[in-house]
C-alpha cells in the first residue's frame, strides 16, 4: 500500500518521475500481453471483407457476431459442420470429473503423507513426485496400451483417467506441502478425542483446506482444459476435447480461411480458464503463500 | 494404587535413542511434573503415555491394564497441548463437545458437561466464538476445558503455559493447581520451567538426555539433589559450584577456600553431614545455594560454627526482598543472597556467613553426589 503514505505527503520531483516511469513500464508490459487478445477480439467481430482490407488492429467498420455464431454452432470441423459446441461440452465433461477426482485424491494423499506417515511413506512420496517431471510424451504409448487393456481406448472416461493419473502427482504435492504446515498437534488432539482417519480428515483438515483447494482446482483446470496432446492421442471423433476441435477447425479448409471464426473459436476455447482465474485468482495467490504467512 | 506405571521405557526414532530406560510410577490423584531442558525427551515420553507414539521397549500401565497396544482414544487419558491445538474451524462449544460426540454420547448429556466445564473454567460467555477470536489465556482455558470434558483417568499437559506472558503464566499456574485440588485427577505435567515444577508438583521427575536424573518430592529435589545436573537445574538463582580442596584435621573435614588477594579460609563441614573422609587432600565440587551464604549476623555467628568469610563484593543485584551479591571464591563467581540493608557496594569487603549444614559435594568427574 505505498499509495496511502503518498496521499498525505507531497512527492518530490524525482519521486514523481520515478512513479511515472514505473507506470509507463507497467502499461507497456500490460499492452504487450493484451495485444494478442485485442487482435483476437477485434478480428472476431469483423466481417471477412473488413479483415481483407483493414489491418490487424483497426477497428471493425461493421460490428458483427456472425463469426461467433458460426464458431459455436456452424463451422465445419472435418466433415461435420456443427461448430465447436459439442467439443466444448466434451471438455466440460472431461475437465469437471478429472479435476474433482484428482483434487480429492491429492487431498487424501497429502493428508496421509503429512499426518499419517508410515515406514517407507517418504520414499513413496518421492517416487510420486517424479511423476511431476515426466514429460507427457513419455507416457503416451504405455498409457495407450493400458487404456486399451482397460477397454477405455478413445473414450472420454479414458481421457479422464489419464488426466487423473497424471494430475495426482501435482495435487498430492500441493496438499502435502499445505498440510505439513498444519500443526500435527491438531491431529493428535483429535486422535485423543477419539476421531479416526476419515473423521479427522473431514472435520479437521478439510475445513481449513480452502486455499489449497483453490490452488489445486485452478492448476488442474488449466492443465486439463488446455491439454492438447492427450486429447489428440487418446480420443477421436465425437469424444475430442475443444482444444483438438479448435485445431481441426482451423485446419479444415473450405477454400478461403475465415480468420474471424478461428479467432472466435479460440476465445471460446480459452474462456473457461480465463473465467477460473478471474473468479478465483486472488485466492490462488493467497493459497500459494498460505504456508509462508500464518493467518 | 498407581494410576500410571511406566517400566523401563525405551524410544528410538530411527537410530536415535531419545528415551533410555525410563521408569516412573504415579499414584492416583498425584501431580507429577516432568521437567528438563529442551530436547531431553519430555514430549516424547508424554506422547508415549498418550499412545500417539509407540514404545520401542518397556511397558506402560494406566490403571491396572497395560496399554502398549491400545490406541490413544481408548487409554482413558486427555491431553492439553502447548499450542492448545483447538480446532480452528469449530466454535468453542464444538471444540468442547467434539470428543464427546465422537464417542456418541447422548446430546443432553453433552450439553450438561459443556455447561459444567465452561462454568468451572469461566468460559461460558465464549462458547459461540471461534478460537481465533480468543486471547492466549482464554484459549488455554478452552484447551483445558476440552480435556476436562472427557473426565479421564490421567491428564497429560505438555508445556501448557509456555505461550503465555509472564503474569498470566503465574496466574494460570495457581489456577491449574487449584483445579487439581478440586478434581483430584492424576496429572502428568511437562515443563522446562523449574519454577513451575517446584510450585505445582507433588513429585518431580527431572530428565536429561532421555534419562530420569531424579524422581522425588520438590523438597528433596531441592535439598538433596542426586547429582550436579539436578542441583544446578532446580533453583533460581542457580546453586553455586566451586572446586575445593578437602582437608581433614582431627576427624573434622574442611574445605580450603581462596577468598581473593591471596587470602584463604577454611570452611568446616559439620561432622553429621560429612561424607568427605575418603577425599582428604583431593578436590571435590562444593555446591551451596545462594541463600546459604548470607550477611553475618549475631544469630548466625552463634549457630554457624564460625564459617565466616570476608570477600570483596563485585556486583550487586537487588531483587526486592533480597539482594544478590556476587563474589569470587576459588576463582569462580559465587552468588550470595543477603538482606537488602546488609548489602555492601561493589569493591567493598563484606563478611558473609556460610551455612555449611546444607552444603553438598559432587564428584569432580562424574558429577554424582558424594
Ligand atoms: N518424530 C520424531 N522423529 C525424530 N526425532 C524426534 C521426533 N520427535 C522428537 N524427536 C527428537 O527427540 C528428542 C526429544 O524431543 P522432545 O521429546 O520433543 O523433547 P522435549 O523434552 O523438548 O519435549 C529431540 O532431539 C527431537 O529432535
Ligand atoms: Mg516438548
Amino acid at each position: 500500500m505505498p499509495d496511502m503514505s503518498a496521499g498525505n505527503q507531497r512527492l518530490s520531483i524525482s519521486q514523481t518521475i520515478g512513479r511515472w516511469l514505473i507506470y509507463a513500464v507497467l502499461i507497456l508490459f500490460a499492452l504487450y500481453f493484451l495485444l494478442p487478445w485485442i487482435v483476437m477480439l477485434l478480428t472476431s467481430v469483423k466481417t471477412m471483407a473488413d479483415i481483407r482490407t483493414g489491418n490487424l488492429i483497426s477497428f471493425p467498420r461493421e460490428f458483427t457476431l456472425e463469426a461467433w455464431k458460426s464458431a459455436w454452432s456452424g463451422a465445419c470441423i472435418g466433415v461435420k459442420c456443427g461448430g465447436i459446441k459439442a467439443y466444448f461440452f466434451n471438455s466440460v465433461k472431461m475437465a469437471v470429473p478429472a479435476v474433482a477426482i484428482s483434487t480429492l485424491i491429492g487431498a487424501v494423499n497429502g493428508y496421509v503423507f503429512s499426518k499419517w506417515r508410515f515406514r517407507g511413506s517418504e520414499m513413496i512420496f518421492s517416487l510420486l513426485l517424479i511423476g511431476c517431471f515426466i514429460p507427457f510424451q513419455v507416457i503416451l504409448l504405455p498409457m495407450a496400451r493400458t487404456l486399451g487393456n482397460l477397454g477405455l481406448a478413445q473414450s472420454l472416461s479414458g481421457l479422464i483417467l489419464v488426466h487423473v493419473v497424471y494430475g495426482v502427482a501435482f495435487t498430492t504435492l500441493f496438499f502435502r506441502n499445505f498440510y505439513v504446515g498444519i500443526p500435527t498437534e491438531l491431529v493428535n488432539a483429535a486422535r485423543i478425542d477419539g476421531a479416526g482417519f476419515f473423521r479427522i480428515f473431514f472435520r479437521i483438515m478439510l475445513p481449513v483446506s480452502k486455499p489449497i483447494f483453490v490452488v489445486c482446482i485452478i492448476w488442474q483446470t488449466t492443465q486439463i482444459w488446455n491439454d492438447f496432446l492427450f486429447g489428440v492421442v487418446f480420443s477421436s471423433g465425437d469424444t475430442q476435447p475443444v482444444t483438438v476441435a479448435l485445431n481441426n477447425l482451423v485446419n479444415t479448409s473450405t477454400g478461403v480461411k475465415r480468420y474471424n471464426v478461428d479467432m472466435a473459436a479460440a476465445i471460446i476455447a480459452a474462456f473457461p480458464t480465463l473465467l477460473v482465474y478471474i473468479v478465483a485468482g486472488k485466492y490462488f495467490v493467497r493459497g500459494l503463500t498460505a504456508g509462508a504467512v500464518k493467518g | 494404587m498407581a494410576a500410571l506405571k511406566i517400566e523401563n521405557i525405551y524410544k528410538k526414532f530411527g537410530s536415535v535413542e531419545v528415551l533410555k530406560g525410563i521408569s516412573l510410577d504415579v499414584a492416583s490423584g498425584e501431580f507429577l511434573v516432568l521437567v528438563g531442558p529442551s530436547g531431553c525427551g519430555k514430549s516424547t515420553l508424554l506422547n508415549l503415555i498418550a499412545g500417539l507414539e509407540t514404545v520401542s521397549a518397556g511397558s506402560i500401565m494406566i490403571g491396572d491394564r497395560v496399554v502398549n497396544d491400545i490406541s490413544p482414544k481408548d487409554r482413558d487419558i486427555a491431553m492439553v497441548f502447548q499450542s492448545y491445538a483447538l480446532y480452528p474451524n469449530m466454535n468453542i462449544r464444538k471444540n468442547l463437545s467434539f470428543g464427546l460426540e465422537t464417542r456418541k454420547m447422548p446430546k443432553a448429556q453433552i450439553q450438561e458437561i459443556v455447561q459444567k466445564v465452561s462454568t468451572l473454567l469461566q468460559i461460558q460467555n465464549l462458547l459461540d466464538r471461534k478460537p481465533s477470536e480468543l486471547s492466549g489465556g482464554q484459549r488455554q482455558r478452552v484447551a483445558m476445558g476440552r480435556a476436562l470434558a472427557r473426565n479421564p483417568k490421567v491428564f497429560l499437559f505438555d508445556e501448557p503455559l509456555s505461550n503465555l506472558d509472564a503474569k498470566l503464566r503465574v496466574e494460570m499456574r495457581t489456577e491449574i493447581k487449584r483445579l487439581h485440588q478440586r478434581i483430584n485427577t492424576t496429572i502428568v505435567y511437562v515443563t522446562h520451567d523449574q519454577i513451575e515444577a517446584m510450585t505445582m508438583a507433588d513429585r518431580i521427575a527431572i530428565m536429561k538426555d532421555g534419562i530420569v536424573q531424579q524422581f522425588d518430592t520438590p523438597e528433596n529435589v531441592y535439598d538433596n539433589p542426586s547429582n550436579r545436573f539436578v542441583a544446578g537445574f532446580i533453583g533460581s538463582p542457580s546453586m553455586n559450584f566451586m572446586p575445593a580442596k578437602v582437608g581433614i584435621d582431627a576427624g573434622q573435614a574442611f574445605l580450603i577456600m581462596d577468598t581473593g588477594n591471596g587470602r584463604s579460609h577454611k570452611l568446616t563441614v559439620p561432622r553429621e553431614i560429612s561424607p568427605l573422609a575418603p577425599w582428604n587432600d583431593r578436590e571435590v565440587i562444593f555446591g551451596i545455594r545462594p541463600e546459604q551464604i548470607t550477611e553475618d549476623t549475631k544469630r548466625s555467628r552463634e549457630t554457624g560454627k564460625n564459617n565466616i568469610i570476608n570477600c570483596e563484593v563485585q556486583v550487586v543485584e537487588p531483587t526486592g526482598p533480597d539482594t544478590l551479591v556476587f563474589i569470587q571464591l576459588n576463582g569462580v563467581e559465587v552468588t550470595c543472597r543477603v538482606h537488602p540493608a546488609a548489602a555492601r557496594r561493589p569493591g567493598e569487603t563484606m563478611a558473609l556467613q556460610v551455612d555449611m549444614s546444607k552444603a553438598i559435594f559432587f564428584h569432580p568427574e562424574t558429577g554424582e553426589r558424594i
